[in-house]
C-alpha cells in the first residue's frame, strides 16, 4: 500500500479580521504517487488550502503531517526545498535566464556545476523546450505557455516528492493549455510525483485527478474518483457543479474500465481493443464511426480484462446523467 | 571672463573641490539612514504612508529657512549644510527605496519564498536586483537637487561653489556669478549622466535584457 503523503488532521484557518473559516475541520489523506486535483469556485478555500501545506498560510488550527511529521517541527526553507511550488502567475526570475531560475535551488544545495547543467538539460527536455533553445533565454522572451513550463522545470529541479499546483494553466490559452494538461499527466506518470493541484474548471479537474477533491465554504463536499463523483455526487452542491457540464464532456471523464463487464481472458475475438484509461467519449466516437457493438478493454501485460458493448454505454451514460440531473 | 579664469583657477577648484566633498559626505550619510529605514517601512503599508508623508513636509520647506532654522543647533558652517541636506535627501531617497521594494511583482516573492529560498538569498539574489534601478533613480535625483541646494549652504560659511555666486551678487562682478552658475550646472549635468548610465545597466539586467556575467 502506498505511504501517506500528506495528512490533514482536523485543519482550519481563518484569516485575521474576517469571522468566517476560510478551511473549516478538514480531513484529508494524500497518499504518495497520486495525483489529486482540488476543485472549487474562488472562496471556496482551495487555495487556502494547498498554500498551508508549504506554509505560505500557517494553519490556525490542526495538523498537518509530511510523511508522518508535524511540518511544524520540520525547518521551514529545507522542508520547502522537498516540495515543487507552482502559481498561476509564474513568478519566474526576470534577471535571471531560464537555466538560472531553474539552477537556483540546486545551486544552494551546493551540487556540483555539471550535475545542475545535465539537471537543467534533463528538465527543459521533460518539459519539451529544447535547452540548446531556451538555457540562456530570460523569462520576457518566452510566451505565457513557456513560462509555465519553465516554472514546472524548476518546480522539480530538486526532485521534490510532492508538487503543490495553483491554478497553473488558469491564464494560458485553451490550447496550449490542454498539451499542458496532456504533460503534466505524461510527466506525472512517469515521475510518480504526488501531486495537489488547485483548478476552478470542472473538465480540467476531472481529466487530471485520480481523485478530486471538491471544496465549498471551506470544507470537502466530496473525495472521491472522478467515477465515483459523477455516479454517486455526495449532495446537492456536487450534483450542481458537475451538472454544469454537458453529457459528453463527463464522457471525457469517464474511463472504460469504470464501466466495462469483466470478462474471461481467453477471449480470441477480434474487436476493437482499447486501454483501461480509454475515455469513453472517445469508445462512443468508435461505436458512431464503425459498424461495431463492441470493444475490448486491454489492461497493458494482462491481457484483455473486459468488454464494453453500445448498449452497457448507452445504460452507463443515461445513468451518469440522471444521478447527477 | 578667461582672465578671471586664469587669475583664479586655484581658488575656484578649491571652491569646487569642497563643494563636491559637501554633496558626496552628504549622499553618503544620507544612503546610510535612508535604504535601511527605506527597508524597514517597506513592510507595511501605514508605517510607509506615515513616514513619507512627514518627509514630504519636511522636503516642503525653503533651503533658507532650514538652514537658519538648524543654525542655532550646528552653528556655522558644513555641519549645519551637511544635516540640511541629509534631511532633504531622506524624502527622495526613502521614497524611492520603498517603491523600489514594493513595485516587484508579489508573485516573484511568492515563488521564491515557496520554493524555500532563504530570507538572505532572496534579499540579496532577487529583491535587491529588481529594485535598484528605482532605488539608482532616486540617488541620481536626490545627488542632482543636492548639488543645486549646497550652493545656497555658502550663506552659512559651508563653502562650495555658492561662494562664487554670492559674492559675485555682492560685488555686482558678472564672471564670477557665471563661472559660480556654470560650474554648479555642469557638475549636476555631470553627475546626472553619470548616475543615468549606472541606472541604465541596472534597468537592464532587472528586466533581463543584458547578457552579463551572472553565472
Amino acid at each position: 500500500m502506498a505511504r501517506t503523503a500528506i495528512e490533514f488532521r482536523n485543519v482550519s484557518k481563518q484569516y485575521a479580521n474576517t469571522s468566517q473559516y476560510a478551511v473549516a475541520g478538514v480531513n484529508m489523506r494524500i497518499s504518495e504517487g497520486s495525483f489529486i486535483t482540488i476543485l472549487g469556485t474562488s472562496g471556496s478555500g482551495k487555495t487556502t488550502l494547498l498554500k498551508m501545506v508549504n506554509r505560505i498560510y500557517e494553519a490556525t488550527s490542526g495538523e498537518i503531517l509530511y510523511f508522518g511529521e508535524h511540518i511544524k517541527n520540520l525547518k521551514l526553507e529545507e522542508y520547502r526545498r522537498k516540495i515543487g511550488y507552482v502559481i498561476q502567475q509564474v513568478g519566474l526570475f526576470p534577471h535571471m535566464t531560464v537555466e538560472e531560475n531553474i539552477g537556483a535551488i540546486p545551486q544552494i544545495l551546493r551540487w556540483d556545476t555539471d550535475t545542475i547543467a545535465n539537471r537543467v538539460n534533463a528538465l527543459l527536455e521533460l518539459v519539451c523546450l529544447s535547452p540548446r533553445d531556451f538555457k540562456k533565454r530570460y523569462p520576457r522572451q518566452l510566451s505565457g505557455g513557456q513560462q509555465q513550463r519553465v516554472g514546472l522545470a524548476r518546480a522539480m529541479a530538486a526532485d521534490p516528492d510532492i508538487m503543490l499546483m495553483d491554478e497553473p494553466f488558469g491564464a494560458i490559452d485553451a490550447i496550449t493549455r490542454q498539451n499542458l494538461q496532456e504533460e503534466l499527466i505524461r510527466i506525472q506518470r512517469k515521475l510518480n510525483k504526488t501531486i495537489l493541484f488547485v483548478t476552478h474548471d470542472v473538465s480540467e479537474a476531472f481529466k487530471l485527478g485520480d481523485k478530486v477533491v471538491i471544496m465549498h465554504e471551506g470544507t470537502i463536499q466530496q473525495f472521491d474518483t472522478p467515477y465515483g463523483i459523477i455516479s454517486k455526487p455526495a449532495n446537492e452542491y456536487v450534483a450542481r457543479l458537475i451538472a454544469t457540464q454537458d453529457i459528453v464532456q463527463r464522457l471525457k471523464v469517464l474511463k472504460a474500465q469504470s464501466v466495462m463487464l469483466p470478462v474471461d481472458a481467453q477471449v480470441s475475438d477480434r474487436a476493437f481493443r482499447v486501454g483501461t484509461e480509454e475515455s469513453l467519449h472517445n469508445i462512443l466516437t468508435y461505436f458512431l464511426e464503425h459498424d461495431q457493438n463492441h470493444v475490448l478493454v486491454e489492461d497493458g501485460g494482462r491481457g484483455v480484462v473486459g468488454k464494453i458493448t453500445w448498449e452497457q454505454l448507452k445504460v452507463s451514460t443515461r445513468q451518469g446523467k440522471i444521478l447527477s440531473a | 571672463m578667461i582672465t578671471y579664469l586664469v587669475k583664479y583657477y586655484d581658488q575656484m577648484l578649491i571652491l569646487l573641490l569642497e563643494h563636491l566633498y559637501l554633496v558626496c559626505l552628504s549622499m553618503l550619510i544620507s544612503l546610510l539612514l535612508a535604504v535601511p529605514v527605506g527597508l524597514l517601512i517597506a513592510r507595511s503599508k501605514w508605517l510607509s504612508t506615515a513616514i513619507l508623508s512627514f518627509f514630504g513636509v519636511v522636503y516642503s520647506i525653503p533651503s533658507l529657512a532650514l538652514f537658519s532654522f538648524l543654525l542655532p543647533a550646528f552653528g556655522l558652517g558644513k555641519m549645519t549644510a551637511i544635516a540640511v541636506l541629509v534631511i532633504y535627501n531622506q524624502y527622495i531617497l526613502v521614497r524611492n527605496t520603498v517603491t523600489g521594494f514594493q513595485s516587484i511583482d508579489a508573485s516573484i516573492i511568492e515563488a521564491g519564498y515557496g520554493m524555500g529560498l532563504s530570507a538572505r538569498y532572496m534579499f540579496l539574489k532577487i529583491q535587491l536586483p529588481l529594485a535598484l534601478p528605482i532605488i539608482l533613480g532616486g540617488i541620481r535625483i536626490a545627488t542632482v537637487s543636492t548639488i543645486g541646494i549646497a550652493t545656497i549652504a555658502a550663506v552659512i560659511h559651508a563653502g562650495g561653489l555658492g561662494v562664487l555666486l554670492f559674492d559675485g551678487l555682492r560685488m555686482n562682478y558678472l564672471p564670477k556669478i557665471l563661472w559660480g552658475t556654470i560650474l554648479s550646472s555642469l557638475l549636476a549635468y555631470l553627475a546626472n549622466h553619470i548616475l543615468l548610465s549606472f541606472e541604465t545597466k541596472a534597468i537592464e539586467r532587472a528586466r533581463g535584457e543584458c547578457r552579463g556575467d551572472t553565472a
